[in-house]
């Protein structure tokens, strides 16, 4: 049993971490009906820029632990959105009118170029995480002993997922994203500028993927530049699970997907972990091919 | 106008023809792997191009092929160019197991699947499954392929065993384009209610569409051991998948000049930025998405057809 919980824990900490990332697919899918293929890249470079910062500032000394970290964390968010405003400007919006395949190209492109731009800055090896940033005890619940950053990342993820929530239902920015997603038409003649709506998209997604970038530094201690396109699948995975388009649904999810991969990989075989997750999707497509929250869509004529 | 077409196709069609007398293996190795790329796109034209279905895990198509070839010619010492057939079959059976349930699926949903069918079987061809793929090392001395009795052996020999299955699947694409079959599927594509609406039997197209193009990728992954004689999981990565739909998508999707181009682009282009060493791929990226953004359509799109008037008192041309 301590090995179930264990494992459960560990599910819910990754499944947090894929939660944010598909929050930036879910979203950017809403508005634009467009598979970001770079969302993961900036993802990575999130966790990069947290690298970095860590290294060449060292925020966590000098203006303590708590603090230290919350002020990162916003730094490479902020970065990592304005990185995504300019992946949309560049590679997207010229394209907005063009069929849809196309624009899919064009954001495979810029993943490639994405990923391999950091692999110049980097180097192709794995970079360490500096240590002892978060306490590396485990704290006692009810006789489980879980590890603090593992606490610390699911706290943090469902945190933002809250705060995200709350600001998309009641707010009047919100809405109108809301609005755009349901409809850019019906949007634009209710005075809603659309252009900002998807701005807004290109900034939040990549500013939620940026802190899930660091989250997974944070978790795991090493990243690589590839780390991308393995966490942006799942992501992108969870987010076709919970119905795409659908916040809550990327949301849920994420969480599940995270659960279901540590309680597989643990009980039924560690080499099939990364198919695990299409395995599931597949099976749940067949059953509800709207996903999971997704709502059925019919055809006008 | 179509006589000039002709005209500058025949002379693409001469200068290949002798083109390996003039090159070093190297490059010709190189027009190979063009070749292959071009049959591998045109496959996927028929199911992104024409059917308009999402397919970004052709790779998995061709990989099956590959490894029926393998399996049965080092198992059985079944000559490799009998297994066409034989890797046409197994590569369409899987392709109709694993879309049978999802091909009514939207569009975005498509893609997820078939990336996650790609990635499915790459980690079972990794981890040996059924102990007959030989895991993470692959299989290796599958025999090569003999033409009455004469074995085809150096690049220059392979150029024109690639090139004459190429002529055959252009042709053959050529004439399923103009088809009945062709039609329907293009329809289907461009307004899938109003298709069904017309009495098409959309996911009967869409499933036959798919088959096709899968054992097509079978036969081409046929050659592609026959021409290795080593093949292993790396080489049917997603990213093999990515390199296939934008070859049809850059090129022209629906269009078979387009698609040719786009192998010839990018397969070639790689080759040309060696020079760059690592900023290769970044390159390679951002003209992605410039070349996308410059030709949203593609660089040779599919043209509309065209048909005549019928002639007065309805004694008309055909269709």
């Amino acid at each position: 049993m301590e090995e179930f919980f264990q494992q459960l824990t560990n599910g819910l900490a990754v499944g947090s971490i894929y939660a944010l990332i598909a929050l930036g697919y879910t979203m950017v899918y809403g508005v634009l009906k467009l598979i970001n293929f770079a969302h993961g890249d900036l993802f990575t470079i999130g966790a990069y820029l947290g690298m970095t910062l860590l290294a060449s500032f060292a925020l966590h000394e000098t203006i303590g632990p708590f603090l230290g970290l919350v002020v990162l964390a916003l730094m490479v968010m902020g970065l990592v959105a304005v990185l995504g405003a300019i992946v949309e400007r560049t590679a997207y919006r010229p394209l907005r009118e063009s069929p849809r395949l196309s624009a899919v190209v064009s954001a495979l492109g810029a993943s490639i170029f994405l990923q391999n731009a950091v692999m110049l800055i980097y180097g192709a090896r794995f970079q360490v995480y500096p240590e002892g940033l978060v306490p590396e005890t485990s704290v006692d619940l009810f006789g489980l002993y879980v590890p603090v950053v593992r606490i610390l990342v699911l706290f943090v993820s469902l945190a933002l997922m809250a705060g995200l929530y709350a600001f998309i239902q009641k707010t009047r920015i919100g809405t109108a994203i809301r609005a755009a997603a349901i409809d850019q038409d019906a949007a634009r003649l209710m005075g809603i500028d659309v252009n900002r709506v998807i701005l807004l998209v290109f900034l939040i997604g990549p500013a939620l993927g940026g802190a899930a970038g660091l989250l997974v530094g944070m978790q795991y201690g090493q990243i690589n530049f590839t780390m991308g396109w393995t966490y942006g699948m799942k992501a992108f995975t969870a987010a076709i699970l919970g119905g795409i388009g659908n916040i809550p649904g990327a949301m849920l999810g994420g969480i599940l997907l995270g659960v279901i991969e540590a309680l597989g990989s643990a009980y039924i075989s560690i080499a099939w972990k990364d198919a695990i997750a299409f395995f599931v999707l597949i099976l749940i497509l067949i059953v509800r091919p709207t996903g999971l929250l997704g709502e059925r869509v019919a055809d006008k004529i | 106008m179509r006589n000039k077409s002709l005209y500058i196709y025949g002379v693409i069609f001469a200068a290949l023809a002798v083109a390996p007398l003039f090159l070093n293996p190297y490059w010709v190795d190189v027009l190979n792997n063009v070749g292959l790329y071009a049959i591998l796109g045109l496959s996927l034209n028929l199911i992104v191009g024409h059917a308009g279905l999402f397919n970004l895990g052709h790779a998995a198509f061709f990989a099956v092929g590959a490894y029926t070839a393998a399996i049965l010619n080092t198992q059985f010492a079944i000559p490799v160019l009998w297994l066409l057939p034989v890797c046409a079959l197994a590569a369409g059976l899987f392709a109709a197991v694993i879309a049978r349930p999802i091909i009514h699926l939207r569009g975005d949903y498509l893609c997820i699947v078939t990336i996650g069918v790609g990635e499915i079987l790459r980690i079972a061809l990794t981890n040996d499954i059924f102990g007959v793929t030989g895991g993470p090392n692959g299989i290796f001395g599958i025999s090569r392929p003999t033409v009455f009795g004469y074995v085809i052996r150096r690049p220059h020999e392979f150029y024109y065993l690639i090139g004459a299955f190429l002529m055959i699947t252009i042709f053959l694409f050529h004439r399923l384009e103009n088809s009945r079959f062709g039609r329907a599927v293009n329809y289907l594509r461009e307004d899938e209610t109003a298709a069904e609406g017309s009495g098409i039997d959309t996911s009967h197209y869409k499933l036959a569409v798919f088959v096709l193009g899968a054992a097509w990728a079978g036969m081409a992954g046929d050659i592609f051991a026959a021409k290795m004689t080593i093949i292993a999981p790396e080489s049917f990565s997603f990213w093999e998948s990515v390199v296939m739909f934008a070859i049809v998508i850059l090129g022209g999707s629906g269009s078979i000049p387009g698609v040719l181009l786009g192998a010839v682009l990018f397969v070639g282009l790689p080759e040309a930025f060696r020079d760059f060493a690592d900023a290769r791929m970044l390159i390679f990226g951002a003209a992605m998405v410039v070349m996308m953004i410059v030709r949203t359509e593609g660089i040779l799109p599919q043209r509309p057809r065209l048909y005549p008037l019928p002639g007065p008192g309805g004694a008309g041309g055909k269709p």
